[in-house]
């Protein structure tokens, strides 16, 4: 009996991605055509990379709802430092990665320092960094010009199929196994776990609850920073009205994924299966001609269920 | 024959294994002081659950003015009159007196609370005090303590309360707010209101009681006139028992001094704690809850801020954070595991090496199965009781989180020991088994190691007496002298904690 319930503890929201899948495959096949799965994969990529940043947060019993602004100021940054300032794409890049860790760390900082809930605290650097992306790009979009930057979502060329995914969705999964190893194999992964387990006991055993949390949010914000790109990449602009809200998908998918935002549990497997399972509603909804609003409402009450599962599962294991 | 205000008959109650109150008759007149006193653990508290309706007994009956009584839950006991006032303040400090008072049970037409009665109803229960902090409107947290608990007295006659039960209701005030109180408790007397006291404050007792009734191990050792005894004879009635022979003591030796305090204060406690721990020493803290001794240990392991006052430990000297702590060689357990000590939701093996993650594989990489490996060798050692060192703590029982408390600073491997109350709520083979861990500590070890130094805090005072080499009584704040252990007795310890005279 045991064994079962770990069983679905560990693969639950595979387990959920497959039915989801499967179910939009049996309304309409195109979800299965080759289209449909490359625009799937950018989709993931973006919300993906900054759910592994934000499921180490949300492990350590914190919440970053400033990631979407991040996410656009980044792109506004990178898209800025190659147009006006003639930066290489290269350099741009750590530009916008530099951005995203700064403004978490910046959170961090204010969250351990006036020790305020970090719901407040990112509620005003939400709209804090917004302002900031609006205001460095004159409230337009920036165009930028081609470089290997905007192959990073792009569809594969015929000759590069043999890449199977584009280079962003593989540097995404090589993060995902360097942050899961990071998170069971060292200090700092531990220590994350026991901050959100509980606080107290992690400062009664000499951990530095402080430092640990702020690098927790500037890792939460490298890696907003790091889908910022993405998302420039996709759009081919920097654009500072981009991704609002989607904090919120970054979020959904942490807890889809096994997240709990009581803080101590989470999985980066867990959480790109999250992403997964929303980019998989959303397109299989477009793909059967349903309204917007239809998809709002799925993946709402996705959200929700998977969320009930999860206090279910851990009533019977208890 | 007059009918008893309250009467408790033949009260039972068992937790588990455990008996905590056994054939306990309890009787209170109206218009009395009725004070209960007894030991930490002593029954009272279960007493007043059962009477308040937070528990139920599993036999026994109980009258309330000549009527059977036996209320389901705390709000029916209210109902019938039973006001509880517990030491921790249980008011909603956004809202005002007077929306307090009448909580859950605000005269209201049509679902429209009428403002208007609140008031009239509050300023009829306040009268009693005539206090000048207090008015219906004021916010309750911007009353002070005392006045706060006025608050909570006036809710309790708000709904015409005929038993009054006052927990500990002078730990946090003043001597002139004391006073005040017991004015008040006076004039409710005149009222024919019956109050049952409970406090460790000996002289508070004797000096506002009309009788008392003391409690031992779960039963009534007597009742009796409040003036007729001496604390002396009071002390003698809650403690006399016998030590059993639960506690090992190998032959120790003191070695140089490894921790130094020296009229060390806190923010608010302690005020003054000096003392010297030896390697190869046991040393107990003996006082009352609230005296102080979390505090003095929060405040040595960087916990809580220190006021002034000098710490040293083995060669480092001054406060220090817990990561120094532990890196100098200091561990703390704490008194509380649920809240504080233990990360219930982790296994038992991220439990135990959680102070230290060191080596448990190449380059500061820390591999699970080692990790599982060093808790295995404690699970063996300490005799846990559990599936696997990947089971979650918080599904173990008591006794067995409190081993895993104490693996840690056992894998550690500490040289001075901080223990509060390692053996509290834990059934007996587990409180053995820490003893016996506490004991190896501090002898000499086989394996040309040097002994350990523990410095502990308890309650339970045979335990104290059976397992430390000398012993410190903490009173309001402040440390006494540490005497050894077999020039006392629990007769003195408890005089000295209450109070009475000095060690």
């Amino acid at each position: 009996m045991t064994f079962h319930l770990k069983a679905i503890n560990k693969f639950g929201p595979l387990l959920a991605l497959v039915l989801v899948y499967l179910f939009f495959t049996l309304l309409n096949s195109k979800i299965t055509s080759l289209t449909a799965l490359e625009t799937m994969m950018q989709q993931t990529v973006i919300v993906g990379v900054a759910a592994i940043g934000m499921t180490l947060i949300i492990i350590s019993a914190g919440i970053d709802l400033s990631a979407g602004s991040i996410i656009s100021f980044s792109s506004v940054v990178v898209a800025q430092l190659m147009n006006t300032q003639g930066f290489n794409p290269m350099l741009a890049a750590c530009g916008g990665i530099f951005t995203g860790t700064f403004c978490g760390m910046m959170t961090g900082v204010l969250i351990t320092r006036l020790k305020l809930v970090p719901f407040i605290i990112t509620l005003g650097s939400l709209l804090i960094v917004r302002g900031f992306a609006k205001g460095l790009a004159g409230s337009m979009p920036i165009n930028v010009g081609q470089t290997w930057l905007s192959d990073l979502l792009a569809i594969l060329p015929p000759e590069h199929k043999w890449q199977l995914i584009p280079p962003g969705a593989w540097l995404m999964l090589v993060l995902a196994v360097l942050v899961s190893a990071m998170l069971t194999y060292t200090r700092l992964g531990r220590h994350i776990f026991a901050i959100g387990s509980n606080e107290h006991t992690a400062r009664l055993c000499g951990i530095a609850v402080e430092r640990v949390k702020t690098v927790v949010y500037a890792l939460g914000g490298a890696f907003a920073g790091l889908s910022g790109i993405m998302l420039m990449s996709y759009q081919e602009q920097g654009d500072p009205t981009a991704a609002v809200g989607l904090e919120l998908d970054i979020i959904a998918a942490v807890v889809i994924g096994g997240g709990s935002l009581s803080g101590g549990e989470g999985s980066i497997a867990g959480s790109l299966i999250g992403a997964m399972i929303m980019t998989v509603i959303r397109t299989g909804c477009q793909l059967n001609g349903w309204p917007p609003w239809v998809t709002q409402v799925v993946t709402g009450i996705v959200i929700v269920i998977a969320v009930a599962v999860d206090r279910l599962r851990h009533r019977s294991i208890a | 024959m007059q009918v008893c205000c309250l009467e408790m008959r033949n009260i039972h109650k068992g937790f588990g294994a455990t008996a905590a109150l056994v054939q306990v008759d309890f009787k209170v007149e109206s218009g009395e002081v009725h004070a209960l006193v007894g030991e930490n653990g002593a029954g009272k508290s279960t007493l007043m659950k059962i009477l308040s309706g937070a528990h139920r007994a599993d036999a026994g009956e109980m009258f309330l003015e000549g009527e059977p009584y036996a209320p389901r839950h705390p709000l029916e006991a209210r109902q019938r009159g039973v006001g509880m006032i517990y030491q921790e303040l249980s008011l909603a400090p956004h809202l005002t007196v007077a929306e307090n008072i009448l909580l859950g049970m605000e005269p209201a037409a049509l679902g429209l609370i009428k403002r208007q009665e609140v008031r009239a109803r509050a300023l009829q229960a306040l009268q009693h005090f005539n206090h000048p902090e207090i008015t219906p409107e004021t916010k309750v947290r911007e009353l002070s303590v005392s006045a706060q608990q006025l608050v909570e007295i006036a809710r309790a006659l708000a709904v015409g309360c005929r038993v009054l039960v006052l927990d500990e209701p002078t730990s946090s005030l003043s001597q002139n707010d004391v006073q005040r109180l017991f004015d008040i408790i006076r004039a409710l007397k005149t009222q024919d209101i019956s109050i049952i006291y409970i406090s460790h404050f000996l002289e508070e007792v004797q000096a506002i009681a009309d009788r008392l009734t003391v409690l031992r191990d779960g039963a009534v050792v007597g009742t009796y006139e409040a003036n007729a005894l001496t604390p002396n004879e009071i002390v003698q009635k809650m403690v006399g028992r016998e030590v059993h022979e639960l506690y090992p003591r190998s032959q120790r030796q003191h070695g140089e001094v490894i921790l130094e305090i020296n009229k060390l204060a806190g923010l608010k406690k302690p005020t003054s704690a000096s003392v010297q721990l030896h390697r190869g020493e046991v040393l107990g803290i003996c006082g009352l809850v609230g005296a102080g001794r979390t505090e003095l240990f929060r405040a040595l392991f960087g916990l809580d801020a220190i006021q002034h006052g000098n710490i040293k430990v083995g060669a480092f000297i001054g406060p220090a954070s817990p990561t120094r702590r532990w890196l100098q060689g200091m561990g703390m357990l704490s008194e509380d595991r649920k809240q504080e000590g233990l990360a219930l939701n982790l296994s038992i093996a991220d439990n135990v090496t959680l102070s230290k993650l060191k080596g448990f594989g190449p380059w500061h990489w820390i591999q699970p199965r080692r990790q599982n490996r060093a808790a295995q060798n404690w699970i063996e050692g300490l005799d846990i009781r559990c599936q696997a060192p990947t089971q979650k703590v918080g599904s173990l029982s008591g006794g067995n989180q409190q081993k895993v408390a104490l693996a840690r600073l056992l894998q550690h491997d500490v040289d001075v020991l901080l223990l509060d109350e390692p053996t509290r709520g834990i059934d007996v083979a587990a409180k053995a088994k820490i003893y016996q861990v506490i004991d190896a500590l501090a002898s000499p070890s086989s394996n040309q190691q040097k002994p350990k130094a523990v410095l502990m805090i308890s309650s339970y005072l045979p335990e104290l007496l059976g397992i430390c080499d000398r012993i410190a009584v903490m009173h309001r704040g402040k440390l006494g002298t540490a005497r050894p252990a077999h020039e006392l007795n629990e007769h003195k310890l408890m005089l000295a904690a209450t109070g009475q005279e000095e060690l």
